[in-house]
């Protein structure tokens, strides 16, 4: 523990969630409708003052965090920690397991809990519209929660782990229960998708436990731990790379990253608003949080040996999920969903092409990416959520004209868009340009044809957006959205959708035009990272 | 204090900022007032880039640039620095902007009262022009860059703000595509700029050149790195090959055409090639004047035979602006940016009597309630001349201008253009000869359609009776044409009207040295002076805006010199070429001496040709759009059928393995368990029969036991 905190406070942030599920579930669910209404309407708040507070408290981690402590691989710069002996246990053939309730954070980590809480509390608000089963889903919500914030705190990696399992199964039920009409298909491939990645993952884990003899990530950064003539010791030996490779995979799945993407579009157009929400804002992070925290430190030299691999996989990812979301030739209906998990693939693309140039530049601008991916990602889903809900149906041939009955929605929906499409003043902007010019350094050829995505991502939001809100309105949009006044007042954008939508807007305008807060928080770790990656990397000439 | 003049220059560029902010957020209070209160924020404006620029220009002048800088972020390792700073082209610019701006916001008043969406007009028009401003005061390429986006999002906003009809809002897109593939290539040149400079302020960047590094240490590379550079301009000012966007772009209200599309934005191109002017190879100018060049001649001859007011205007504001970058690429410097500052007032006065004549032609077709006429046609209009008279005398002005008839503006810094192409064609020879006759071409072309559309709309009888009933419009609409008007007169850059270099303008716009090796530069856009010297002026390239000449040469350098020997002969071109277009106007459209329906029959695929804006449209929509959409199509298809498809056979062969093991499961592994059972069940049930619970058949076994032991122990 450090500094002015003297409790647990990253502990506290973790498990509240917990706390809520157990209110949650001691709500009565009445009997008679009133009793049962009030039940719901508990139950959502309940919820929304957790995730508030949640929000409180990553506020007085960032105010008390020191930038000027780097972590990564040293625990005495990693701040927050907690570190107690979770499992001890003494077993025939393997030894002795120590297994640690390690936490702690860094600059790379404290942006994501950031995240994590805005995303979470903001997408409370759109939940608040579920009416199926809302005991189950709010407790799978918080459960959810619960598993992303301990994956970013983690720093035993038998304990990410557990987070990581952990997150997995409420999405699942929350995919597969309030989803669209294909959810069954859609949660069942996340879920053994993930899995796939989870079962590397956990190979890697025990191999390299039984080299280290620890789950402790800090001393699986350094060579000298490793037990002699174990599996993964030593440097650049096959083993090592295969290790690295299934980390590398079991991540780039959540990413995700081409060819493993393909259960993300499926994800996204049957999840409902709140949960695509999270997917896009906080889950895709994941997979990029595990290989600057896990798979890269532990393997540099692996990370070497394949960096222009994954530099070439993150320019595919970004020209293909740009093309594809362009293309949208799928079967039936053209779907904005689609569209943006399209765009999702395309900028987590950018994501792993900064952090493949392992300059101060591209990795800050990686980092800041997840990030700024996250918000603008975010907004972008509650804002189809917005016109889903009123027209039950989100095809972009559907529509047309909306500027006009939606005036105030299609300003959001404009600031969403150009900061997804990269525009100056807005966050997007900063961050790829960032990674750009990292990347460029270390990759110049690949990083120049990446660049076309910019002229892609034009095309196909500014396609989107002409199809919806320009032209004519249809004629059976001419009406009120709800004849009958009680859902929908107005036109417009209701004060609730606001609520969600404006607090991310700001943090992308602002973050556009100062990014320093965030820029200063993640570049001391991003520079220490980079010094221990330095000796096994390419950085390009000059 | 200097200071304060970059304070007042910052101030300058927030206040529209200001304009755009109220309007977005208090317009619908505002309602019709909002177009008052824009007018006057920018007439505000006005006057502090006035005091700036005079205080720039003629306090301190000694001075060539005032500048600032600041650390936006840092990365540890890496500073990103900003900053804004201003020397004489920017406060020019400064009053250039500011002034249209303000202009376009008074005709506005008037233009865009109708609209519904009136306050959200202004506050457009607010933006745009802080970003526009933007660019003016950087003195780096990252602010720069910047504020070129937002300008395009701006212009994509004014170009689309008529958005229910989808011919505006497919423009708007179009034009922000077309220049989102300028701005790679412009992107591409700062990320190798950063890369080489480790930073984007130009004068890092100039003196790193000056110091002889070069991007990837191959003097080669800085061509290519010039060329990305340009590339932002060629989207930007609409040059040849990306200039399609231009002429739809006048989908967007009149008074924003005027603006955004002929006086500043599109210039902005232009102004970024004279602002980093000294780091382009001779390779990479060459490259620029042929592109000008080409762009000024296509774009005039297209101009010829269009029949809509605005976009006879359009393409020749294409023209010009291929002029501009034609004389910054031959090494006419101060040309270039001279023609800049005539060309946008006498152009925003074109567009605005547009705007004149539009609006009175479609208040005319609304008193008649007819819906077929097209108010932009100019073969329905005719005899405006005597309806509008202020509009014509305008609008005639600014035609002699932009002709290059002398006593204009125009005159002066056309004349110097095309003086600067002769030259550059003497000192160079060989092919570049084909540069000053592109230009002379143009210059012919332009006198012609410029007249051809005066006759057309202006002269004559009415062809319409909605012509006829056309009025001439109020003060809100006639001041900024008037002032326009009178701005593209001679004496407001020099006293004489046919040299330009003995007025304020040209002596406060000198061009500066080049930072480029001497190697990889023209020799005569070298200082003229004594060899070794030139070296030291490199290192900082504003110091040569004051003229340091020495006593036994008044010129700059050779160039400077061949172009002042070729001052009269090119005048003497210049008027031939203009007084033969303008007679052949006359002699087509005025006494029909020559047929024009008739010519244009007989040359029916020359007519199509250049009436179909020699077909790029088609073509890029035959091969980039058709191409990028197959292609996003196909890789949709291989994501879903081949991707996706793996994905699912995976899971079918995978189901299909665990179903035969569930086969394997029931028949062969149970199968034997239950055999088993079934067998011992069988022999059971056999065996049972024996136990038929007699005690007769009991003995009989019993008996027939005991026989057998006895058989084989006894």
């Amino acid at each position: 523990m450090q500094g002015a905190i003297n409790f647990p406070i990253l502990t506290l942030i973790t498990f509240l969630p917990a706390l809520g599920i157990l209110i949650i579930l001691l709500i009565p669910s009445g009997k008679d409708k009133e009793a049962i209404d009030l039940s719901k309407k508990t139950i959502k708040w309940v919820s929304l003052g957790i995730t508030f507070i949640q929000l409180i408290l990553a506020a007085i981690i960032y105010v008390f965090y020191n930038s000027a402590k780097t972590g990564i691989n040293d625990i005495n710069t990693f701040q927050f920690v907690e570190k107690v002996n979770w499992i001890h246990a003494n077993l025939p053939l393997i030894g002795n397991i120590d297994i640690d309730y390690f936490l702690g954070i860094d600059g790379i980590s404290v942006p994501m809990l950031l995240l994590t809480t805005i995303i979470c509390f903001v997408a409370i608000l759109p939940s608040f519209k579920i009416t199926k089963a809302v005991k189950g889903y709010f407790a799978m919500y918080l459960l959810l929660d619960l598993g992303m914030v301990g994956v970013f705190c983690a720093l035993d990696f038998f304990l990410f782990y557990v987070f990581w399992e952990l997150m997995l199964l409420p999405m699942y039920f929350l995919i597969g229960i309030w989803g669209g009409p294909r959810k069954e298909y859609a949660a069942i491939k996340f879920f053994i998708y993930t899995l796939v990645g989870s079962v590397l993952m956990l190979l890697v884990m025990i191999g390299l436990f039984q080299s280290v003899g620890t789950f402790n990530i800090l001393d699986m950064m350094d060579p000298a731990n490793f037990k002699a003539g174990a599996i993964l010791s030593g440097s650049a030996t096959t083993l090592r790379y295969a290790a690295f490779l299934a980390l590398f995979i079991g991540f780039a799945i959540k990413v995700p990253l081409f060819p493993f993407h393909t259960w993300l579009p499926d994800a996204h157009v049957e999840a409902p608003t709140p949960i695509s929400v999270i997917l896009a804002g906080v889950l895709l992070k994941m997979g990029a949080y595990g290989m600057i925290r896990i798979a890269f430190p532990i393997f540099p030299e692996a990370f070497g040996y394949f960096q222009s691999l994954i530099a070439w996989i993150g320019m595919i990812s970004i020209l293909y999920g740009a093309l594809c979301a362009l293309g949208q030739h799928r079967v039936g209906k053209r779907d904005l969903k689609k569209l943006i998990a399209y765009s999702s693939i395309s900028h987590m693309g950018l994501v792993m092409l900064g952090l493949s140039s392992m300059r101060p530049e591209g990795m800050v601008g990686a980092i800041f990416q997840m990030f700024n991916h996250g918000t603008i990602t975010a907004m972008l889903f509650m804002i189809v959520g917005v016109i889903y809900d009123r027209a039950h149906t989100r095809g972009l041939d559907d529509f047309g004209g909306l500027a006009k009955k939606m005036p105030v929605y299609t300003g959001i929906m404009a600031i969403a868009f150009f900061a997804a499409i990269g525009l100056p003043g807005l966050s997007g902007f900063i961050s790829e340009v960032l990674v750009f010019l990292g990347a460029f350094k270390t990759f110049p050829v690949l990083t120049a044809v990446s660049v076309l995505s910019i002229i892609l991502g034009a095309g196909y939001m500014l396609w989107a957006l002409q199809k919806i809100f320009f032209g004519e309105l249809p004629n059976k949009w001419k009406g009120p959205w709800d004849p009958t006044g009680i859902e929908y007042k107005t036109d417009d954008i209701n004060g609730l959708e606001l609520t969600a939508l404006i607090p991310l807007a700001v943090i992308i305008i602002f973050l556009g035009i100062y990014p320093n807060p965030m820029i200063d928080l993640i570049s001391g770790s991003v520079n220490h990272f980079i010094d221990l990656m330095k000796p096994f990397v390419f950085i390009g000439g000059l | 204090m200097t200071k304060d003049t970059l304070l007042l220059s910052f101030i300058v560029l927030l206040i529209p900022m200001a304009s755009f902010l109220i309007n977005i957020f208090f317009g619908n209070k505002l309602g019709r007032k909002s177009g008052i209160v824009g007018t006057f924020i920018l007439g505000i404006d006005l006057a502090l880039a006035i005091v700036a620029a005079y205080n720039k220009l003629f306090v301190f002048s000694e001075e060539p640039v005032i500048q600032t800088r600041i650390e936006w972020f840092n990365l540890g390792t890496v500073n990103f620095d900003i900053g804004i700073g201003i020397d004489n082209i920017a406060t020019i610019m400064l009053v250039v902007v500011t002034l249209i701006s303000f202009l376009v916001h008074l005709f506005s008043t008037v233009y865009m009262k109708g609209d519904r969406r009136y306050p959200t007009y202004f506050a457009y028009l607010g933006l745009f022009t802080f970003s526009m401003l933007g660019i003016v005061i950087t003195n780096n390429f990252l602010l720069m860059y910047i504020f070129w986006e937002l300008v395009g999002i701006s212009s994509y906003l004014l170009i689309g703000f008529w958005y229910e009809k989808g011919s505006a809002a497919n423009a708007g897109k179009k034009a922000f595509i077309t220049n989102r593939i300028g701005d790679l290539g412009f992107f591409i040149g700062i990320m190798i700029l950063f890369f080489t400079y480790n930073s984007f302020m130009f004068d890092d960047i100039f003196s790193g050149i000056a110091s002889g590094k070069m991007p990837f240490n191959n003097p080669t590379m800085l061509t290519v790195t010039g060329i990305c550079i340009f590339m932002g301009a060629i989207g930007k000012s609409a040059q040849f090959p990306l200039h399609v966007w231009l002429p739809d772009a006048m989908e967007g209200p009149t008074p924003v055409s005027a603006l955004i599309h002929a006086a500043t934005m599109v210039a902005a191109g232009v102004y970024l090639v004279t602002k980093v002017f000294v780091m382009f190879t001779a390779d990479a100018l060459t490259f620029i004047a042929l592109t000008g060049a080409i762009t000024a001649f296509m774009s005039a001859s297209i101009a010829l035979v269009q029949r809509d007011f605005k976009k006879i205007l359009a393409f020749s504001t294409i023209s010009q602006l291929g002029y501009m970058i034609m004389s910054l690429g031959v090494g006419g410097y101060t040309n270039g940016f001279f023609h800049l500052v005539t060309h946008a007032w006498f152009k925003a006065a074109l567009f605005l009597t547009a705007g004149s004549v539009i609006y009175a032609m479609h208040e005319s077709i609304h008193h008649k309630n007819d819906h077929h006429t097209d108010a932009q046609d100019i073969y329905n209009m005719g005899g405006l001349r005597k309806t509008m008279p202020w509009t014509y005398l305008t609008f005639m002005i600014a035609t002699f201008a932009l002709s290059g008839i002398p006593f204009t503006s125009g005159f002066l810094s056309k004349d110097g253009i095309l003086a600067g192409t002769l030259a550059y064609a003497n000192l160079t020879g060989g092919w570049h000869w084909v540069i000053p006759v592109l230009g002379y071409l143009a210059a012919g072309m332009t006198a012609f359609y410029m007249f051809r559309l005066t006759i057309l709309a202006f002269h004559g009888e009415h062809k319409t009776e909605i012509a006829r009933n056309t009025k001439e419009n109020k003060l809100p609409i006639l001041f900024p044409l008037v002032l326009l008007a009178c701005l593209s007169f001679w004496f407001v850059y020099s006293s004489n009207p046919f040299e330009a270099s003995e007025g304020w303008f040209q002596e406060k716009v000198v061009q500066p040295v080049s930072v480029v090796p001497e190697t990889s530069q023209w020799k005569f856009l070298l200082p003229e002076m004594a060899e070794g010297q030139a070296h030291n002026q490199g290192d900082n390239p504003e110091n040569s805006d004051v003229v340091q000449a020495s006593p036994e040469n008044t010129y700059l350098n050779r160039f400077h010199e061949e172009s002042h020997h070729f001052h009269y002969l090119a005048m003497g071109i210049s008027l031939f070429m203009a007084a033969l277009g303008i007679m052949l106007a006359f002699m087509m459209y005025k006494f029909k001496i020559i047929n024009a329906g008739k010519l244009e029959v007989r040359f029916k695929f020359l007519h199509s040709f250049l009436y179909n804006r020699w077909y790029f449209d088609e073509l890029y929509q035959a091969t980039a759009i058709v191409g990028t959409l197959a292609l996003s199509k196909s890789l949709s298809w291989f994501d879903t059928y081949i991707v996706d498809g793996l994905v699912n056979l995976s899971s079918y062969i995978i189901r299909f393995v665990s179903r035969l093991t569930g086969l394997f499961d029931n028949y062969v592994i149970d199968g034997a368990v239950n055999m088993a059972s079934t067998f011992t069940g069988y022999c059971g049930s056999k065996i049972r029969k024996l136990q038929t619970g007699k005690v007769q058949a009991y003995i009989v076994f019993m008996l027939l036991g005991i026989l057998t032991m006895i058989y084989f122990f006894v």
